[in-house]
């Protein structure tokens, strides 16, 4: 009598032997289970539960009904469940889609050897593979649940059809930083499902049209939106931990992220909109936090691995205080080898079974702590990260700072796999487009890739991931409306938030009806997202700022589940031409292989093809030295060094000249001063000329064109370009 | 053509997917094409989307078609954010689909 669905294929199936009980236990019948895998697995007509604890000395497995208080039945495993340090069972007929798991271990509760067990909680699976108990967003649970986020068992088949990995080389990806709640929750946002990852699949036009071949999704492992949920005292708004940096558990998506979450199907969903992205050219990274969890430190609750194994769980100071180098409570025990290996299984299973193309760990330097906190030179999580084999193709970038003041960007360990967060360029450009008279020369570095950072180690132009905007921090457009943060609305009297955002209101604090002023603003967005574009490294925009989304001067959102946070659609109408602008220049990048370069470029004519790869030069060409106070700059790519083969998007249609064509020249003149200038573009070989793409300082539609229909300019010696503007010349042969 | 039809009940879920099954089964085992009437049916779990998208599988491995009839409002919102309508040719009635198959 099997509840497991199986379809008879043949009359005749080849029973194992070892699949027959050989225990019964209150009416249910049992037997011996495999350790391996871990967690819930659907086995013919019956459960396998299998769970790890170095420390407890017993185990107990607590089944419930769907959503009852009390369980049905608890089976504590006998000496002949167990293997190693492994508690393992099979349950017969059970009707897994209506069970919720959880575990009661038993051990010593001694704090300062490490030690918290507590045989009077229920704990939650750490390989649950679907956590209910947040089904439905902000829906008030029961507080006095006994036992609230639950395990559940998941029957993992789904249907990819032709579901092929991209396998995008990263250097030609734009990356869109983006929050599932926040994307879609906006009353404008026009979707059915709105804040939801079935609300993403109806905005897959709007992705393709802004051109972006990457998503990046801010966590959506299962968390508790009601984490240090609150009252604002400045405005009574409830606020919720909206981020989601915070686990609850590392295998299982948040089932409130979507619609059919209040179903138990999540997982379903989920995958059908990373197949339904993939189908439209656009890879998926995951935004995974693997340097804590939500159980806070020693005053937080049972969730699960405090209960579970807290000393194999958590880096603990010797006298078993927990470490605390996230800033949230408490650190994962990330090098402890068996929190490695189920680290590297969760990041196995989102490769494998949802086919995930990357991923960016939060405060990654954290993975590189030994069991007692200190930095280690050759971290065995990281090693192994950048060798598994499932991994393989995987992007793997790391925001390499943590919370406990090691700052790695530049020298995380990464044996040639990992590429990195760049700080650094964040910080270098928005100093540059304020007017900053110190910061040419890192400017340069950052534009040709930060071969500072990163050629010493030969890990290439590739290991960068550039970005001006990040969830921390100011949106684009604050970045130019405001000089300092306004975080009030979250109720810590605004202590919370960077306070050295590199911002410059461009005359006035917060919103205006000066048109200058507002002009300005617009034309400080382009030049933010034109040195992102035309810089060497893997771009990466935040979502919203393509429609100059405003979050009226918060730069930490975290909290804020309302207009603060969630994009205004409405914006697109209001600042259609920054949105033109994202558009042509996200198209500009993907059409020209000359800006996507994998290794440090050479800045010589070593091909000898008549003019180096890459070249610096000022007002005049081939003289770049700095004048103007050091805010005017230009540089030119020869083409003729980027040969490309065809690229094939999903359509069929090659985004690059077909093989065997070298790209443009392309030049882009940098003037961040507050006076116009005339630059001398370099002269180009015989039959060629220079075409004007874009010219920041113009309003729309002259400020950008779309690619491929760029007009020849009148004058090929001399450019004028205005203040604080930027142009950028292709030049190619004359039609 | 042959075609047989069968209706299921309000639910479709772990606890009662064997019969829906076995008489999907059944049809496709006779060589009949398959329509299942779901006007009566408000919720489809997760064994349930399975058990519609294994049987459709198994018909078309006999070169025969299955076919859903009569999507409420919530089962049609349920197929369509997990993807699961994108596998199967539907229809508003049985009538509608017999029209549409004899064309």
């Amino acid at each position: 009598m099997s509840n497991c669905p199986i379809v008879r294929l043949s009359n005749s199936i080849m029973l194992r032997v070892d699949l027959f009980p050989t225990h019964e236990y209150q009416g249910l019948k049992l037997r011996p289970g495999r350790p391996y895998p871990f967690g819930a697995s659907v086995v013919p007509g019956a459960v396998n539960f299998s769970i790890y604890s170095r420390y407890a000395t017993d185990c107990t497995l607590v089944l419930f009904r769907n959503r009852e208080e009390e369980p049905f039945i608890e089976i504590p495993f006998f000496k002949e469940f167990r293997m190693g340090n492994v508690f393992s069972m099979i349950v017969f007929d059970l009707d897994y889609e209506n069970i919720e798991y959880g575990f009661r271990m038993d051990g010593p509760f001694q704090p300062e050897e490490g030690h918290r067990f507590d045989k009077s909680k229920i704990l939650l699976d750490p390989y649950a593979k679907l956590i209910v108990g947040r089904d439905v967003w902000g829906q008030q649970p029961n507080w006095d649940n006994i036992y609230p986020y639950r395990s559940r068992v998941v029957f993992s088949d789904f249907d990819w059809e032709n579901d092929v990995p991209l396998e995008t080389p990263i250097n030609d990806l734009v990356v869109y930083e983006m929050h599932v709640r926040n994307f879609t929750c906006g009353a404008a946002s026009g979707v059915k499902h709105r804040g939801t990852f079935a609300g993403i699949i109806e905005k897959i036009p709007y992705l393709k049209e802004l051109g972006v071949n990457c998503v990046e999704l801010m966590p959506i492992h299962e968390f508790d939106e009601f984490e240090n949920h609150r009252t604002s005292p400045v405005d009574g708004r409830e606020l919720f931990n909206l981020w989601g940096y915070s686990n609850v558990g590392f295998f299982a998506p948040k089932a409130a992220y979507a619609s059919s979450g209040r179903f138990g199907m999540q997982v379903d969903e989920l995958k059908n909109l990373v197949k339904r992205l993939h189908a439209n050219g656009i890879e998926v990274i995951l935004d995974v936090v693997f340097n804590h969890t939500a159980e806070g430190n020693e005053n937080g609750p049972y969730i699960s691995y405090r209960g579970i194994d807290n000393k194999t769980y958590y880096m603990l100071t010797p006298d078993g205080h927990y470490f605390n180098f996230s800033g949230c409570g408490n650190t994962l025990n990330c090098n402890n080898p068996n929190v490695r290996d189920m680290i590297v299984e969760s990041l196995r299973y989102w490769v494998s079974d949802y086919h995930i193309d990357g991923f960016r760990f939060d405060l990654a330097a954290i993975l590189g702590r030994d069991q007692n906190g200190n930095p280690m030179s050759n971290p065995p999580l990281l090693e192994s990260l950048a060798h598994d084999p499932i991994l393989g193709k995987t992007k793997l970038i790391a925001e390499a700072w943590d919370a406990g003041g090691l700052y790695q960007v530049g020298s995380f360990p990464s044996w040639g796999r990992w590429a990195e967060w760049n700080g650094r360029f964040r910080d270098s450009i928005r100093r540059f487009i304020k007017g900053d008279t110190q910061v040419l020369s890192d400017v340069k570095e950052r534009i040709i890739g930060s071969p500072d950072l990163y050629a010493s180690q030969r890990r290439g132009i590739k290991a960068s991931v550039n970005f001006v905007t990040a969830h921390d921090g100011f949106t684009l457009m604050d970045l130019v409306s405001y000089n300092s943060k306004h975080n009030e609305a979250n109720g810590e009297d605004n202590r919370d938030g960077e306070n050295n955002n590199n911002s410059w209101n461009c005359g006035c604090e917060g919103p205006t009806d000066d048109p200058d002023i507002n002009r300005l603003r617009h034309q400080q967005v382009k030049n933010a997202v034109t040195l992102l574009m035309v810089s060497q490294g893997t771009p990466m925009i935040l979502s919203g700022d393509e429609m100059g989304n405003s979050q009226f001067g918060n730069n930490n959102a975290y909290c804020q589940d309302n207009e603060v946070a969630w994009l205004d659609w409405n914006d697109l109408q209001k600042n259609a031409d920054i949105f033109r602008f994202f558009k042509h220049i996200i198209q500009f990048r993907r059409q020209h292989k000359v800006l996507r370069y994998e290794e440090h470029l050479s800045h010589t004519d070593y091909l000898g093809l008549g003019y180096p790869d890459f070249s610096w030069h000022g007002v005049r060409a081939w003289q770049p030295h700095s004048c103007h106070e050091n805010l005017t700059a230009a540089f030119m790519l020869n083409g003729r060094y980027a040969v490309s083969a065809p690229v094939m998007v999903s359509s069929g249609s090659p985004e690059s000249p077909s093989e065997g064509t070298p790209d443009d020249f392309i030049y882009v003149a940098m003037n961040m001063h507050w006076e116009m200038h005339g630059f001398e573009p370099p002269q180009l070989p015989q039959g060629m000329a220079w075409h004007i793409f874009a010219n920041t300082g113009m309003p729309s539609p002259e400020d950008i064109f779309e690619p491929g229909t760029e007009p020849v300019i009148e004058n090929q010696h001399e450019i004028l370009v205005g203040p604080r503007s930027i142009i950028i010349l292709v030049g190619r042969e004359t039609s | 053509m042959n075609i047989e039809i069968h209706s299921l009940g309000a639910r479709l879920d772990s606890f009662n997917y064997q019969e829906a099954q076995d008489a999907l089964l059944a049809i496709i085992e006779k060589g009949s094409n398959a329509i299942l009437d779901m006007t009566a049916c408000n919720y489809v779990s997760s064994t349930g989307l399975r058990v519609l998208l294994s049987s459709k599988k198994m018909a078309e491995a006999k070169g025969l078609q299955l076919y859903l009839v009569g999507f409420s409002d919530e089962v049609r919102d349920i197929m369509e954010v997990t993807g699961f309508d994108n596998f199967f040719e539907s229809f508003a009635t049985v009538d509608e689909c017999l029209k549409a198959l004899t064309i």
